[in-house]
């Protein structure tokens, strides 16, 4: 694979950087319902669509549109929907039933405070509804990019997995994320080609009829689709297996685990860290689902503690707990609510007699 | 030269197979009308289909067609879906009173106000016959069903929801009409009116959908007569059998 090929950077926002890592990846249509903090998106692309031969609509749901998005996939499309936390959950019974009927297609969450109505602020507690997704034996890849540059790239290489995988795949951003602006570099490289779809529903030409469908009446017939979609999974997940790792090699004192904005959040709590002497470190995971469980394991062979730091009540500390197994002990420091803890709030929770104290 | 002469082939759009309907249920009848119209109209090859949750859920194994099973009630969302990114085939969706006018009221209504170029057959047949009777938006004041043990009371469940009517108030719908399935009659009357619904597709590049009155004897506990009969006398009669959006006059219908 040659490596990617970047322009001159420009200054991007978030939610706009979805948008052109999706049509750089040829991806050409977007169905969804407008929520903050993401409403750029459905604006912009009915804007941008148009100008690449796509097509935009505005469902009259997130219900109606993560269906749309069932159809136009089953019919060989690259197409996308994006929302914020209460949206994804009206989508996820279409998000089974894609997975299921073993189609393709890219989902952004740009998550708000929760639960219920919530607020417009950045949060991360849609962490377990993102890696836990859907009714069903449902394994998901989750991306889950900290930066403008990551929402662009991440969002194109989305495509990829999903036509690799053959299923949806959910990429987890927030509400800073979706509004900040940052310098971006577009590819200016092609995208590999979609792969061909021999099994798309869109009309029987010179072949048998295709049938789309997830009904499986027989349970052992079930059980060899989860199978079958599992197994393509995990071989994605071989290849697609990512993190991130900041002075993490020598963090004998204390390893910070974050993703997204707490991670950005963390790098600065590392700097803080290491000023005082403590040899702190950050992994933070790149793909939620698969989790890079066996990095965390051989990190914590290492390393005294791990403080686990998300924007939520403790979620992702559990995937942590597994996968560290009792190597070392494993802490929690976090805030709900659309609230981001602060450096001084992480370096203060991390300090020796906060840890001796619980 | 033989002697035998084949007067009666199933149409080519249906697979000659053995269907999963109770008997004297008016579904199967119902397949083979659209299956004609799909072979008349030479659409086979460029259609799909989109199966609901419901009864009718095991129609991609009946119609030789490309099809889709959607999520219960949005088979109009996925219609859309498919239209949208593939103007050049033909999509029609297959569904319920359970499936169309409650769960997937909402889809329905946004797919005729847009004048989606979907076609729909729309299955009434008074109630949710998959999950065991219970109560339909469609159920009639007084009809039994096993969600509405003392029959329906429009005190308590309201009154039965007449969807070509509601729709009919949109600006956007190509064809609206309601059909029956009670008599030979009938059936063809249903044949013409759902070619007219194709065509409003094909030629018109809009919306059109049938509201075909059916039978399901199983939970009306009826035999299959008693059910037609009763369709005749009180079923049509709360449900006028009607075009209420005709194909606009100015191009020809393609009879
Ligand atoms: C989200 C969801 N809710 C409920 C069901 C259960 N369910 C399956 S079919 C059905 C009703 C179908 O009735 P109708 O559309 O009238 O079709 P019929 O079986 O009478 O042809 C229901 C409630 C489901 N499959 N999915
Ligand atoms: S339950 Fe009713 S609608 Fe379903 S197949 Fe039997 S008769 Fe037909």
């Amino acid at each position: 694979m040659s490596e990617p090929q970047y322009g001159e950077p420009y200054l991007a926002k978030g939610n706009e950087a979805i948008c052109e890592g999706a049509i750089w990846s040829g991806c050409r249509f977007f169905f969804g319902y407008p929520i903050t903090p993401q409403n750029q998106i459905p604006e912009y692309m009915s804007r941008r669509l148009p100008e690449v031969g796509g097509v935009f609509l505005q469902g009259e749901s997130e219900l109606a549109s993560i269906n749309m998005v069932y159809g136009a996939s089953a019919s060989g499309a690259r197409v996308m929907t994006t929302s914020s936390s209460p949206g994804i959950s009206l989508m996820t019974e279409g998000i089974s039933y894609l997975l299921a009927s073993e189609l393709p297609a890219v989902i952004v969450n740009v998550t708000r405070g929760g639960p219920g109505l919530g607020n417009i602020a950045a949060a991360q507690s849609d962490y377990n509804q993102a890696t836990r997704m859907g009714h069903g034996d449902m394994p998901m890849i989750v991306l889950a990019p900290d930066s403008v540059q990551e929402l662009y790239d991440h969002t194109g290489w989305a495509f990829e997995l999903a036509d690799a995988a053959r299923a949806p795949v959910l990429v987890l951003a927030d509400a800073i994320l979706g509004q900040m602006m940052e310098p971006m570099r577009p590819r200016v490289d092609s995208p590999a080609p979609a792969p061909e779809k021999p099994w798309a529903t869109n009309g029987c030409r010179g072949r048998a009829p295709n049938v789309i469908n997830s009904l499986y009446s027989d349970p052992e017939n079930m059980e060899s689709v989860n199978m079958r979609v599992r197994a393509r999974y995990e071989e994605v997940s071989k290849q697609c297996l990512r993190w991130a790792e900041h002075q993490a090699e020598d963090a004998e004192d204390l390893l910070l685990v974050a993703f997204g904005t707490s991670a950005r959040v963390c790098e600065s709590a590392v700097a803080h860290l290491r000023a005082g002497g403590t040899k702190a470190g950050l992994l933070r995971p790149i793909t939620l689902r698969p989790f890079p469980s066996a990095r965390l394991a051989a990190l914590a062979e290492s390393c005294r503690r791990i403080v686990v730091v998300e924007m939520n009540l403790g979620q992702m500390v559990d995937d942590v707990r597994l996968a560290v197994e009792g190597r070392c002990p494993v802490e929690f420091v976090g805030r709900t609510g659309g609230n981001i803890p602060s450096v001084e709030e992480i370096v203060e929770a991390v300090a020796p007699q906060a840890s001796s104290a619980e | 030269m033989a002697d035998a002469q084949v007067v009666f082939t199933p149409p080519e759009s249906l697979h000659d197979t053995l269907m999963h309907y109770c008997s004297g249920c008016t579904h199967g009848t119902l397949h083979r009308v659209v299956a004609e119209i799909i072979d008349e109209l030479g659409l086979r090859e460029s259609t799909v289909g989109i199966c609901p949750v419901g009864c009718a859920v095991y129609a991609y194994n009946y119609f030789a067609v490309d099809m889709i099973e959607a999520a219960h009630g949005r088979a109009p969302a996925v219609a859309t879906g498919v239209k949208r990114s593939r103007p050049d085939c033909t999509v029609f969706t297959y569904q319920g009173d359970g499936d169309l006018a409650s769960i997937g009221m909402g889809e329905i209504v946004h797919a005729a106000a847009r004048n989606e170029a979907i076609t729909v057959v729309f299955v009434n047949n008074g109630v949710f016959g998959m999950t065991q009777g219970q109560m339909a938006p469609t159920t009639l004041v007084g009809q039994r069903a096993s969600t509405a043990p003392f029959g329906r009371r429009p005190d308590h469940e309201g009154f039965p929801v007449r969807v070509v009517e509601m729709l009919n108030a949109l600006e956007g719908p190509t064809y609206l009409a309601r059909a029956s399935m009670a008599s030979p009659k009938w059936i063809r009357d249903a044949k013409r009116k759902l070619r007219k619904a194709f065509l409003a597709q094909t030629e018109h590049h809009g919306f059109g959908l049938v509201e075909v009155l059916s039978s399901c004897p199983t939970w009306w506990g009826k035999t299959p007569k008693e059910a037609l009969e009763w369709m005749e006398s009180t079923t049509m009669a709360y449900y006028p059998v009607e075009e209420f959006r005709p194909l606009p006059s100015s191009e020809p219908e393609g009879e």
